[in-house]
């Protein structure tokens, strides 16, 4: 008989303790990028933290959670709805924005115990569909006055500076707070069960995971960071246009972002929002054409890189730069074959 | 408008949604995908019959004689090409690959056609009408696309259920593997049905441009139509589809009388209704039916 | 030329080899018993011929002819069927419309409607029941039926005795010699023992994805066959 291998559960690696570091002095150099960078670098930075947001959630669902969403443009819409609203009732500016996003959280409480109930293509449609519905009923409110829309007035409180300042330390926060959510939920227990559950539905449930519990947690989360991006879009731009903030091409965008990042791994969706960001900063000019190659690439990556960028490169050189897994290291003998 | 009326109109752009939807069923119910670009497709299509009619000044009527082979040929591609291998990769890739399709679509055609909204010319056959008396207007156009829709819905049906391919397409949705073991090229037969899919969206697209307008972008919204249709009559009947078909437009046409805004706003609740109704009935169905959980003593 | 010449066949569940080296060949007319314990490798052999499983090496040729990388349908249309594990037919189909399927390959010969309804006359009366509405000996004579309408040279029949009452298994096994009718040779894929030595002409036994037995039915008794069954002795054959 063989002697028991020793073995140890270790869940940090060289690389991910240097990246985790490489991550913290980033961050600490972004805190106080309002001071430091130009206006344009501070207004470009804001768009690309809230392009992080979308590809995270999107990934949550998608990735985690096995839930392909065409509909999350809903949250998008709902919680810049909300702001308006609450901005228009008196209350200040940020604290609204906010508050509609808190809003669009409690919206999809109930609304989970609905969809999660529909399966694969049925989810997606449906979603797309209550989308399409919530923004018809927006548009019903006098205050939005159709697809015309209105600013949010509030906001002009701030000077142009100031508010530039605020959108990005909050966007920042919104970024860090929402990958922090993400990356906690991963390493608990909880995140074992979402991990399971991406892997194997089927085989999940039959260990004893609470399946729907795990996908209305994800659901949940995902509506107020898409619900969060959405007032942070509405606070850059002022101005609250159903068709715009309804719009699909939001699921567009995070579906590119989140697919060629790379869908299941916390890495993916900001090396995906990254990519996007430098490509539609530098061929959104194109208009049509360009986004008719977007397009192509979502089928090309589908197809033949569904693991994304990220996906490829974790599964090529084991490369996991955040710890959310479990390694085991085994010491002494290998097991006898 | 009296209450007849509305009922006519009502019944009749459900015929059109019926024919839009069967090939949204079709594919769903052999492959198992919901073909996120579906209506992009009827979209290429009413250009193509535009292009087709312009160019050689026929009637569109005509120019379908093209249009239809040449989408059919389409189909076969996208099977061949992206849905073949989307199938064999799980759920998300066939959704995900559909869905670069449709962005791709829309946008290719913009290029080529810009912004405007179109219509194809069918004289007067637009806005003549049968006139029944007591009120009652059928529009020619509509009772037209009401009657194509029924000819495909049976046609579609009579093939599945009488002929060698049909048999075969039914075997293959049943249990591709099994087929394959009995003779059937599985592959083959995906191709096939994909094609009369395509075939079937392409005719419902033309229907769509001789009695509306249509824009590179206004693909999506046949997609939710379609879904709604096929998903209000019952996943996986052909004639489930005419009934759900029938529904949503009877539910907008009476909306919109209602408030003109309510349009599309009214198929989308009535769906989402319908929808949660079978969720509860699955529900309680689980916990011996609503009988027993309305607390009936049996 | 043997009907089947099967060479060195390894077949495989991602890591796990189901199948290792298998080598064999069969005669026209031979009735083939392959038995064997759960998880021998005896399914996937039968797959692995009718091409439903892909090969990890190794060859078949039927009539002489390379099929080792040709699909399964094309097998079908060469003369392979396979009544496979569980019967498979299709659901929502009738007894009539899952014979219809089959004829599609368009292979003609012995077997048609009347044929296939005269070995089992009560599927006769069933011919226009949905599938899933069928007992489930009816079941295997619908899916054995099958398999004959396509007229095969060769028939695999895989566990078609699992699940069903003794009275069924009984009527089947009294069938067996009738399906040579069309000019068939058989492989069959069987647990009872008995049974399968009743109708056999040849026996081989698998053991672990290989051969550890194979010999004519007449000069093997059945406690070698149980031997070589459960790994006693390498009773002969092939190692």
């Amino acid at each position: 008989m063989t002697a028991p291998v020793a073995f140890a559960v270790e869940r940090w690696t060289r690389a991910s303790i240097v990246s985790s570091g490489a991550g913290a002095c980033i961050v600490i150099v972004l805190a106080v990028g309002p001071l430091m960078f130009s206006d344009n670098a501070v207004d470009k930075l804001t768009t690309l933290f809230v392009y992080v947001i979308l590809a995270a959630m999107w990934n949550a669902l998608a990735g985690y959670a096995g839930l392909v969403s065409v509909g999350q443009q809903a949250f998008f819409g709902v919680g810049a709805y909300f702001a308006i609203r609450l901005s228009v009732a008196g209350f200040p500016a940020y604290p609204s924005l906010i508050g509609g996003a808190v809003g669009a959280a409690i919206v999809a409480l109930p609304l989970s115990c609905f969809a999660l109930k529909l399966r694969g293509g049925e989810f997606s449609i449906g979603m797309w569909v209550i989308a399409e519905a919530f923004h018809l009923l927006v548009n019903q409110d006098p205050l939005v006055q159709g697809e015309t829309g209105m600013s949010m007035i509030s906001l002009n409180v701030f000077s142009h500076a100031e508010r530039l300042a605020y959108n990005y330390w909050l966007s920042l926060a919104a970024m860090i707070g929402l990958l922090g959510a993400m990356f906690a939920l991963l390493r608990s227990p909880f995140g074992a069960s979402v991990q399971a559950i991406r892997d194997d539905e089927e085989a999940a449930a039959a260990l004893g995971v609470n399946v729907f519990a795990a996908k209305r947690t994800m659901f949940i989360l995902a509506a107020f960071g898409c619900a969060l991006a959405g007032v942070l879009w509405l606070a850059t731009s002022v101005t609250f246009q159903p068709k715009t903030n309804f719009g699909v091409q939001w699921t567009a965008y995070m579906i590119l972002m989140a697919l060629v990042g790379g869908l299941g791994t916390f890495e993916g969706p900001i090396v995906g929002a990254l990519l996007f960001f430098v490509v539609q900063d530098q061929f959104g000019e194109y208009g049509v054409a360009y986004m008719a190659g977007l397009g192509a690439v979502a089928i090309l990556f589908a197809l033949f890189v569904p693991r994304g960028v990220w996906g490829e490169i974790e599964a090529r050189w084991g490369l996991r730069l955040l710890p959310v897994g479990y390694m085991l290291k085994l010491f002494g003998r290998a097991p006898p074959d | 408008m009296n209450l007849l009326n509305l009922l006519v109109q009502g019944v009749l752009l459900g015929g059109y949604y019926a024919s839009l939807a069967c090939g949204l069923s079709l594919m769903f119910g052999v492959m198992r995908i919901i073909n996120l670009a579906h209506g992009d497709l009827a979209i290429l299509a009413a250009f193509l019959t535009f292009v087709i009619s312009d160019y050689f000044d026929v009637s569109p009527f005509l120019a379908l004689i093209a249009v239809l082979p040449i989408m059919a040929a389409v189909g076969w591609v996208l099977q061949r090409t992206i849905l073949e291998r989307s199938l064999r990769s799980g759920m998300l890739v066939p959704l995900l690959s559909t869905f670069g399709l449709s962005i791709a679509l829309q946008n290719l055609m913009f290029a080529q056609f810009g912004a405007d909204t179109r219509n194809l010319d069918v004289g007067d056959l637009s806005f003549s009408s049968f006139d029944l008396g007591g009120g009652v207007i059928i529009p020619q156009l509509g009772l037209l696309i009401f009657g194509v829709a029924l000819a495909l819905l049976g046609g579609l049906s009579m093939f599945l259920k009488h002929t060698s391919l049909g048999r075969a397409i039914r075997a293959t949705a049943q249990d591709p593997d099994t087929a394959e073991l009995v003779g059937i090229n599985a592959r083959a037969v995906y191709a096939i049905a994909a094609a009369i899919a395509v075939t079937t969206v392409a005719l419902a697209g033309a229907l769509l441009a001789m009695r509306a307008n249509f824009d590179p972008y206004s693909g999506p919204m046949q997609l939710i139509f379609a879904f709604e249709a096929v998903v209000i009559g019952g996943i996986g009947s052909l004639w489930g589809t005419l009934a759900g078909g029938i529904v949503l437009g009877l539910t907008q046409t009476c909306g919109a009388q209602i408030d003109p805004r309510w349009f599309l706003l009214s198929g989308h609740l009535v769906f989402l209704a319908i929808l949660g109704a079978r969720l509860v009935l699955e529900w309680s169905r689980a916990r011996g039916g609503l009988g027993a959980l309305l607390g009936s003593r049996r | 030329m043997s009907l089947l010449a099967i060479d060195r066949l390894d077949a495989r569940y991602g890591l796990l080899q189901a199948v290792r080296k298998v080598t064999f060949a069969m005669e026209p007319g031979e009735i083939v018993a392959l038995v064997g314990a759960n998880g021998a490798g005896k399914s996937t052999l039968l797959r692995a011929i009718a091409g439903a499983h892909p090969l990890a090496g190794g060859r078949i040729a039927f009539d002489g002819e390379d099929v080792s990388q040709t699909r399964a349908y094309t097998r079908v249309a060469r003369g392979i069927a396979l009544v496979p594990e569980g019967r498979r037919l299709f659901p929502e189909m009738t007894v009539e419309e899952n014979l219809q399927v089959a004829m599609r390959v368009g292979r003609r010969g012995y077997w048609t409607f009347e044929t296939v309804f005269q070995l089992f006359p009560f599927l006769r009366e069933r011919r226009r029941a949905i599938a899933s509405n069928l007992s489930g000996g009816e079941r295997q004579a619908a899916a054995i039926g099958r398999a004959l309408m396509t007229n095969p040279r060769l028939v695999l029949l895989d566990e078609v005795s699992l699940g069903l009452a003794p009275v069924a298994i009984e009527g089947l096994y009294r069938n067996m010699k009738a399906l040579q009718q069309g000019g068939a040779t058989l492989l069959l894929v069987e647990q009872e023992l008995t049974r399968a030595m009743s109708v056999a002409t040849r026996v081989m036994c698998m053991l672990e994805g290989r051969i550890v037995l194979d010999r004519p039915a007449g000069d093997v008794t059945r406690q070698q066959v149980i031997d070589a069954y459960f790994g006693l002795r390498r009773a002969g054959g092939h190692a």
